[in-house]
């Protein structure tokens, strides 16, 4: 290192003086910082893994303890997700969309089926059963999404048994997910048209024995946080955000039904015979971070009810649209190398049918045609809407998809709710948002 | 296609009457109702790429890729009521609708309103403050890029939620290539603040009136707008005895 340069950490800038926390010694940072009167400082808070929220960067200026401005930095999580799907077929997207926000997969996956089955028309022959896996899966998701917006949101407390309590409940939910679709995330499994299979023997009863430990487990939540002076004096009136700032930002899902909205897509523009199910939207008119914590609490239970709802509603039938132009050909089984295709199924494609073999080859090669035009779909996310704007031309891949994804824009608000508050208040605010930035970047 | 003209038909190749399909058995097509729709390109060929002779027979294909076109009223639902009050209240404010409403389409149970950009702002006002329409929400919006479509290649799609009378619409505006501008709504729609710039950083839209219009998901010293549809993917050359891996766009593929 050259000796001209100012000592290491420090650069004089037009802006001011920069400090660099990375490297240098802090008390010579700190005796530097002292020396002149200004209270004014701009820390750099990441960019950093703040729990699951995934690589976020808090950009505050800071007046003592107060925060005077609050700006994010993003896209350290960009993986090019809506370009990449321009170049797979409509099937295959499902598998980069279920890696957008890696915390509620089957919302993503959901949202942009409905996209691409209203694209195609098919949208009322989805088949019930098909139907009903849906939800009961989305509902699942939504509780594994808020279990760890409250784990992570106590963790960034201090309240690692809340942290805990929340993961030990999310794995319950996970492993019904791998005992559903194989794995525990990026699952792929709703398919435009259907799923793409069943859900295997033995799912009714591990559900109906998940749905009895979280009739237990939830209440603990309720024993541990709800009531507790020390995590109510830190939540409430923290993270403020009305009613009016909320239609402003955009800000939807828990954030506005804390603000006293019930705006539920689940009961204004029901998707997947969400109309059909017994269940309460939850609202508290407290606008804060406290008020967020009571809605998600109550919408788990709420999910609880509407799992309970689903195992009961499970018909056989088919999971797939009856189109074979449209429908994967082949269903997976279980054989001694693993799943994969049927033996059935090759014995048919290999052995007695060329048509058959030339169906599945060029559906899986190539894919189905989607009519040329757009469409936007929406589905009530843990997070709020999430809204897939999806073109095509007419061809066997997606023109173009975008994600609206809550996370992003309820991220906007954070300033609005930490501008004026304390330094400590900005991490409550923000996990009170729950933005996961695999949904914000995508 | 620009302001209402005609849509103009894309070349095809001439030949023989009898060899031409729009003349052969024309009664027994479908007969074209209306506005043929929005022509966003013209293909040819079936697998894409053109590098290397064709061997298929499926050269000679010419594939005319329509967008849904203008819908005639009436519209059906609730869509009229909507189309009703936006047309009055653009009429209130001394607007001709017929100038601000480009088209309207009615495509798979959802209202699109084509808006001329230089109206946008004015619309988006009426849209989010007339009592009969109070869309309070906006999803954000969607750039789409077609290079294909003559002096409308870049388009920005609004979808407005209404909470009031829960309602769903959707608004698009287009701005040519040579001249990316459309007018900001953010002061109307504040959550627009970040949506506009992601469409900037991935499009190169300029929203005129934006606070701070600056690239959002993309590194601030990045170069071009990786979501156009002639943004050069590059890829990785993996070189395997004298061949190159090409490009997922330079690759053949189904078109």
């Amino acid at each position: 290192m050259s000796t001209t340069h100012a000592p290491a950490g420090i650069r004089e800038t037009t802006e001011g003086t920069v400090y660099d926390v990375t490297g240098g010694d802090w008390d010579e940072l700190a005796a530097h910082a002292a020396k002149s009167d200004d209270e004014r400082i701009i820390v750099n808070m990441g960019p950093q893994h703040p729990s699951t929220h995934g690589v976020l960067r808090l950009i505050l200026e800071i007046d003592g303890e107060t925060v005077t401005e609050a700006r994010c930095g993003i896209g350290y999580l960009h993986t090019g997700i809506e370009k990449n799907l321009e170049y797979r077929t409509w099937t295959q997207g499902t598998t980069f969309v279920t890696r957008m926000d890696y915390l509620t997969p089957f919302f993503n996956e959901t949202a942009y089926c409905l996209g691409v089955e209203r694209l195609l028309g098919i949208e009322d022959e989805v088949p019930d059963r098909a139907n009903v896996i849906r939800v009961l899966l989305m509902e699942l998701n939504r509780l594994s999404s808020h279990l760890v917006a409250i784990a992570t949101g106590g963790m960034e407390l201090g309240a690692t048994t809340v942290m805990i309590f929340g993961f030990r409940d999310r794995e319950l939910v996970l492993d019904l997910f791998e005992l559903i679709t194989g794995l525990r995330m990026n699952h792929a499994y709703i398919r435009p048209g259907g799923l793409s299979q069943d859900i295997p023997p033995g799912t009714v009863d591990a559900l109906r024995e998940f749905i009895k430990k979280m009739r237990k487990n939830l209440p603990e939540y309720d024993a541990l946080a709800t009531g507790n002076p020390v995590f109510k004096a830190r939540l409430q009136d923290i993270g403020y955000l009305d009613l009016a700032g909320c239609m402003a930002l955009g800000a939807t899902g828990p954030i506005l039904r804390s603000a006293g909205l019930p705006h539920d897509l689940r009961k204004a523009q029901p998707y997947c015979g969400y109309d059909t199910y017994d269940f309460d939207v939850p609202t508290v008119d407290t606008c804060d971070s406290y008020g967020r914590f009571l809605v998600r609490l109550e919408e788990m239970r709420q999910s609880l009810r509407i799992i309970e709802q689903c195992v009961d509603r499970l018909e056989p039938g088919p999971v797939m649209v009856e189109d074979k132009k449209i429908a994967w050909p082949a269903q997976l089984a279980l054989g001694p190398d693993g799943l994969g295709n049927s033996l059935d199924h090759i014995k048919n494609i290999m052995g007695t049918s060329m048509e058959a073999l030339i169906h599945h080859f060029k559906l899986v090669t190539e894919g189905f045609r989607v009519p040329p035009g757009e469409a936007y779909a929406a589905v009530e996310s843990p997070k709020g809407e999430l809204g897939v704007h999806v073109v095509s031309d007419g061809g066997t891949r997606p023109y173009r998809v975008h994600f609206r994804d809550p996370s992003f824009t309820n991220l906007q608000s954070m300033a609005a709710m930490c501008e004026g508050g304390q330094v400590a208040d900005v991490i409550v605010a923000v996990a009170s948002i729950d933005p996961v930035m695999g949904g914000v970047d995508r | 296609m620009n302001n209402g003209n005609p849509p103009k038909e894309p070349d095809r190749p001439k030949g023989p009457n009898e060899n031409d399909p729009t003349q052969r058995g024309e009664e027994s097509l479908p007969v074209p109702q209306g506005d043929p729709g929005e022509v966003i390109d013209v293909r040819r060929g079936m697998f894409g790429a053109r590098n290397g002779g064709d061997t298929s027979g499926y050269g000679g294909l010419v594939r005319t890729v329509r967008l849904p076109g203008a819908t005639p009223r009436p519209y059906g639902g609730w869509f009229d009521e909507v189309a009703d009050e936006l047309e009055g209240a653009l009429e209130e404010q001394g607007l001709d609708p017929e100038q601000v409403i480009e088209r309207t389409v009615v495509d798979r149970g959802e209202l699109t309103f084509h808006i001329a950009r230089e109206h946008l702002p004015r619309t988006a006002r009426i849209l989010r403050d007339d009592p009969a329409l109070r869309f309070e929400l906006c999803t954000g919006v969607s750039g789409v890029h077609y290079p294909g479509d003559q002096g409308r290649e870049l388009h920005a799609v609004y979808h407005l939620r209404s909470i009031t009378h829960n309602r769903l619409i959707r608004m698009e505006v287009s701005a040519p290539d040579a001249d990316p501008h459309v007018p900001s709504i953010v002061d109307i729609y504040p959550t627009n603040d970040w949506h506009e710039r992601e469409t900037y950083d991935f499009f190169g839209l300029i929203f005129d009136g934006h606070p701070a219009l600056t690239r959002i998901i993309m590194p601030d010293d990045w170069q071009g707008f990786p979501q156009r549809k002639d943004y050069p993917l590059g890829g990785i050359p993996v070189e395997y005895k004298g061949a190159q891996i090409p490009a997922p766009d330079q690759r053949r593929s189904y078109t």
